[in-house]
């Protein structure tokens, strides 16, 4: 019961908190609303028992990427955009390929019996802590993606470093 | 000496004289020239006389024929003749002495020394001496060479040169447009005969296979071809014609009067003594054939006959010395053709002998006369000479009794000879006979006409001329002389038998026309003969007395008769109008012709020509329309295509991000799509 | 306590991820864009950690987690560009920057 009407609640949050991210004139609103519909998130996966990920998401997502959003957001020109119009020329269309996305969807769960054939889970004990067996998974069995991952992430502060910097010597 | 083997001498002589006159004659001086184109043809008449008389020398056997073969020209082959035989046409350049040839030759180099003697008196002070002397070196070589030739080919060669030296002589005088166009005319009148003679010829050659004279006539008295032959009768009558062309006979007389333009030597040599005499000659020599078409006979002779009235009439009344001879010229070739026709071939061939000293007389001295009077030639200017320039009146006045037939001249006999037989011969006709004695009277009243108002009477000479009147040099008047003498005796070696002549000259011929001499059939008397003998000199004697009466006694009657014939006297003066029909009927439609032939060149062919070209421009531009809108269009279109199927493809290319997002998007849409409505 | 059945997890991502698309083809602003690839990245995370409790694995989690590290380099080095394309057009708006336009 509980667990039902907090997923509701959660996700009425995001999706509410999304729908504003999308349509508020002023940049800082959006990102605010965006910072909400992460939150939100994050108690989903609490929900579903990620509590690592949870914490991950909360530390980098909202408190990395989202601060940076506001600081790029602040050197940015914000009050031309005030004034400025919001959605560009072809909303109509995109938003009628969206609705058809929907609608494909949509087709797809009626399809699948009003449900996903899903096969049985396994049957066993529960796991054990969460974050001891993320670890353990990346550790060991994840061991190249995370070195790849680590890479990647020195490519972009490289590049990001490259791009901001102002003049090329 | 041998001449009869160097008979190729007699032409050779004055054509070596024609190449150097024309090739050299500038540089040379008047005397070079006259020593060589006076002397050659001098030493080609002794070569002649030599011939001669090595000829009468000949022996029997040889059948009074020489043949100097020189080359074979045409050994044209095998070929079939018009009755079906094989024949094998072998023309050679060769020269044949028989007496009709002797005859001719002697005449041709004789007078022709005689005149080119003349000429240097004549010609002293003319431009183009050398040039003269050339063209008459010439005119001797053809004319040799028509009389010489021993068949038909090689005589129309000198007939053709004849022509030509003939062209060249009348035009002498080149700059005058009326020398000229006489030149031109005479070209034509005689090129027009030549094709009834060239036909004749190719006749002769399908017909008899050969054109040698001895063949052809051998062939035609063997009896193969019955008298009245068609194609012997047309052969007869297409060699008349070209002896009508170059002998001045109707219908083709036009040409003479016009050719006194040339210098007066060259009438009286070619167109009084010799190269009109060639169609007589050439009618002669084809008298085997002649014999064979009783029909063309009777043609020659009307023709004959006819020439020899119409031209003494109107001789009568022109007022141009030289004309006057010129017209009695055609006349007397009208008596030499009677003879012919009425089968008397030796008195026509005799009749040319002494009509060629007596007009070539009566030229000369009218040449003489005109020099002496400074180049006038009208009649009417003249008279009262008789005094001052003697010896010229003296020669003159004995051609003029010559050609009036007074005996014992030469004219006397020969004319006379020729009357009787129009009258008594097989194929005489007392017309024949009648129209003859009336032109007798009339040759005797123009001559004579010519005479008095010449030397008698008052003088109408103006008076600047007149004291300018003299003598003409020795070197002119040595050969009037001359031919004063021949014209006296030259008629003893015909004379009649019926006069106690010895008629050798009749008997000289007889070989060559081997039978053909009538006998006075019709069983007419003696006494007929004298009788026309007489009434031949009283005609004579009439004419002069009327000529006396109207020119010396009283002047004035010839202008009142003229005025009293009126339009008559008109159309007699100019010649019965025959040239201005001429022109009509033939000249100006040839021009007629000639310019429509122009106009269709080009209006049709130039046109075609035109035609084409425009055809090609045309073209050219459908090739241009075409490269422009199909070629062009077909370019133009395919660019077309690529815009429009290029258009979304550019339109797409916004450069905005967002764009290239929907597209993933709608990418994503149709895979998911496809894959979720297949499986 | 009945579980929350899986597949609201996944309407629920499926909502975030259409709102997240819808963002990144109409906004104008290059920011929000970028926050609507925010959007769809975690709609795609929703689902993983969902299937992933669903199926007692803790590979979907892991797989999570490359994910928010790749939205962290990602986003950084976006901003980067956003920050010298500001320097060199003066403009945020996506539709103003066309220069690859035909």
């Amino acid at each position: 019961m509980l667990p039902l009407i907090a997923f509701f609640i959660l996700s009425a949050v995001a999706i509410v908190s999304a729908i504003l991210v999308i349509t508020r004139r002023n940049a800082v609103h959006s990102i605010i609303a965006l910072i909400v519909t992460l939150f939100a998130v994050g108690g989903i996966y609490l929900l579903l028992h990620a509590e690592f990920l949870f914490a991950v998401q909360v530390i980098l997502y909202v408190g990395g990427i989202m601060v940076l959003f506001l600081f790029v957001v602040m050197l940015v020109n914000l009050d031309v955009t005030l004034t400025q119009a919001q959605f560009n020329r072809q909303w109509q269309v995109a938003v009628v390929t969206a609705g058809l996305l929907c609608g494909l969807l949509a087709y797809a769960f009626y399809n699948g019996g009003r449900g996903f054939g899903l096969p049985q889970p396994p049957l066993g004990p529960e796991p054990q802590h969460n974050t001891q067996a993320i670890g353990m998974a990346l550790y060991q069995n994840y061991m190249l993606p995370v070195e790849i991952a680590s890479l990647l992430l020195l490519v972009a502060m490289v590049g990001a470093v490259l791009m901001a910097k102002r003049k090329l010597e | 000496m041998n001449f009869l083997n160097f008979i190729w001498l007699i032409p050779v002589l004055p054509v070596l004289g024609a190449l150097i006159q024309l090739l050299f004659g500038r540089k040379l001086s008047n005397k070079a020239v006259s020593f060589v184109s006076v002397g050659l043809p001098g030493l080609s008449f002794v070569w002649a006389v030599g011939c001669f008389f090595q000829f009468l020398g000949l022996p029997e056997q040889s059948h009074h024929v020489f043949i100097k073969d020189i080359y074979s020209w045409l050994p044209a082959g095998a070929f079939h003749l018009s009755n079906g035989s094989l024949g094998y046409l072998d023309v050679h350049v060769a020269l044949q002495l028989d007496p009709l040839s002797a005859v001719m030759m002697l005449v041709v180099t004789g007078v022709g020394f005689l005149i080119h003697f003349y000429s240097i008196g004549y010609m002293a002070h003319e431009g183009g001496y050398y040039r003269f002397f050339g063209y008459m070196n010439l005119f001797m070589f053809s004319m040799l060479t028509l009389v010489l030739a021993d068949n038909y080919l090689m005589m129309f060669v000198g007939w053709e040169g004849v022509g030509l030296c003939s062209y060249l002589l009348i035009g002498f005088y080149f700059l005058r447009k009326s020398a000229a166009d006489a030149g031109k005319k005479a070209f034509v009148v005689n090129r027009i005969g030549d094709a009834g003679f060239l036909l004749g010829m190719m006749l002769i050659v399908v017909t008899f296979g050969s054109l040698n004279f001895l063949e052809v006539s051998r062939a035609a008295r063997s009896g193969q071809f019955e008298v009245g032959n068609g194609i012997v009768t047309a052969i007869c009558i297409l060699l008349f014609i070209g002896a009508t062309g170059k002998s001045a006979q109707i219908p083709l007389y036009v040409w003479l009067p016009d050719a006194m333009e040339g210098p007066t030597p060259v009438s009286a040599l070619i167109h009084a003594a010799t190269m009109v005499t060639a169609g007589v000659y050439m009618v002669a020599r084809s008298n085997a054939l002649f014999a064979l078409s009783p029909t063309a006979l009777h043609l020659v002779a009307g023709i004959g006959a006819a020439t020899a009235l119409f031209a003494a009439t109107i001789g009568l009344v022109q007022n141009d010395i030289k004309r006057v001879l010129a017209y009695s010229t055609v006349s007397q070739l009208g008596y030499m053709f009677l003879a012919c026709g009425v089968g008397k071939y030796d008195a026509g061939i005799f009749h040319l002998m002494t009509h060629a000293f007596f007009k070539a007389l009566l030229f000369l001295a009218a040449g003489s006369v005109i020099h002496a009077l400074s180049g006038e030639q009208d009649l009417r200017k003249m008279g009262a000479l008789r005094h001052k320039i003697p010896t010229t009146y003296g020669t003159m006045a004995v051609a003029a009794l010559a050609i009036s037939g007074i005996p014992p001249l030469a004219g006397f006999v020969s004319k006379d000879d020729i009357l009787w037989q129009a009258f008594a011969g097989p194929h005489g006709h007392w017309g024949l006979w009648a129209v003859g004695w009336v032109t007798a009277a009339l040759t005797a009243f123009y001559m004579f006409r010519l005479i008095f108002m010449t030397f008698w009477g008052e003088s109408r000479v103006p008076h600047d001329v007149e004291h300018h009147i003299h003598e003409s040099p020795r070197t002119m008047l040595g050969p009037l002389v001359c031919l004063a003498a021949l014209s006296v005796i030259g008629g003893f070696i015909g004379w009649p038998k019926a006069l106690l002549g010895g008629a050798w000259f009749e008997k000289f011929l007889d070989p060559v026309f081997e039978g053909n001499l009538p006998a006075p059939a019709h069983g007419y008397s003696q006494g007929l003969e004298y009788l026309l003998m007489l009434l031949s000199i009283v005609a004579a004697a009439a004419g002069i007395y009327g000529a006396y009466r109207l020119y010396v006694q009283r002047p004035e009657l010839p202008e009142r008769a003229a005025a009293a014939a009126g339009p008559a006297y008109q159309v007699v003066l100019n010649k019965y109008y025959v040239d201005e029909l001429y022109d009509a009927l033939f000249v100006n439609r040839s021009k007629d012709l000639g310019n429509g032939l122009a106009a269709f060149d080009l209006g049709v062919v130039d046109g075609g020509v035109n035609g084409v070209g425009w055809s090609t421009r045309m073209s050219a531009e459908l090739s241009r329309l075409w490269d422009i809108w199909v070629i062009d269009g077909l370019v133009n279109v395919a660019a077309f295509v690529v815009k429009v199927l290029s258009y979304p493809a550019r339109v797409i290319q916004t450069g905005l991000v967002q764009s290239y997002a929907w597209f993933i998007t709608l990418g994503v849409l149709i895979f998911l799509a496809y894959y979720l409505i297949h499986f | 306590m009945t579980p929350v059945p899986t597949d609201y997890y996944v309407f629920l991502g499926s909502a975030l991820f259409i709102i997240g698309v819808v963002g990144v083809l109409t906004r104008r602003n290059v920011l929000v864009i970028l926050m609507s690839i925010e959007l769809i990245l975690n709609a795609v995370n929703i689902n993983l950690v969902a299937f992933s409790q669903y199926f007692r694995a803790v590979d979907g989690q892991v797989f999570a987690i490359f994910v928010i590290t790749d939205a962290a380099a990602e986003a950084a080095v976006g901003l980067g560009l956003i920050i010298a394309l500001f320097r060199n057009k003066e403009t945020v708006n996506a539709d103003e920057i066309d220069l690859l336009k035909w």
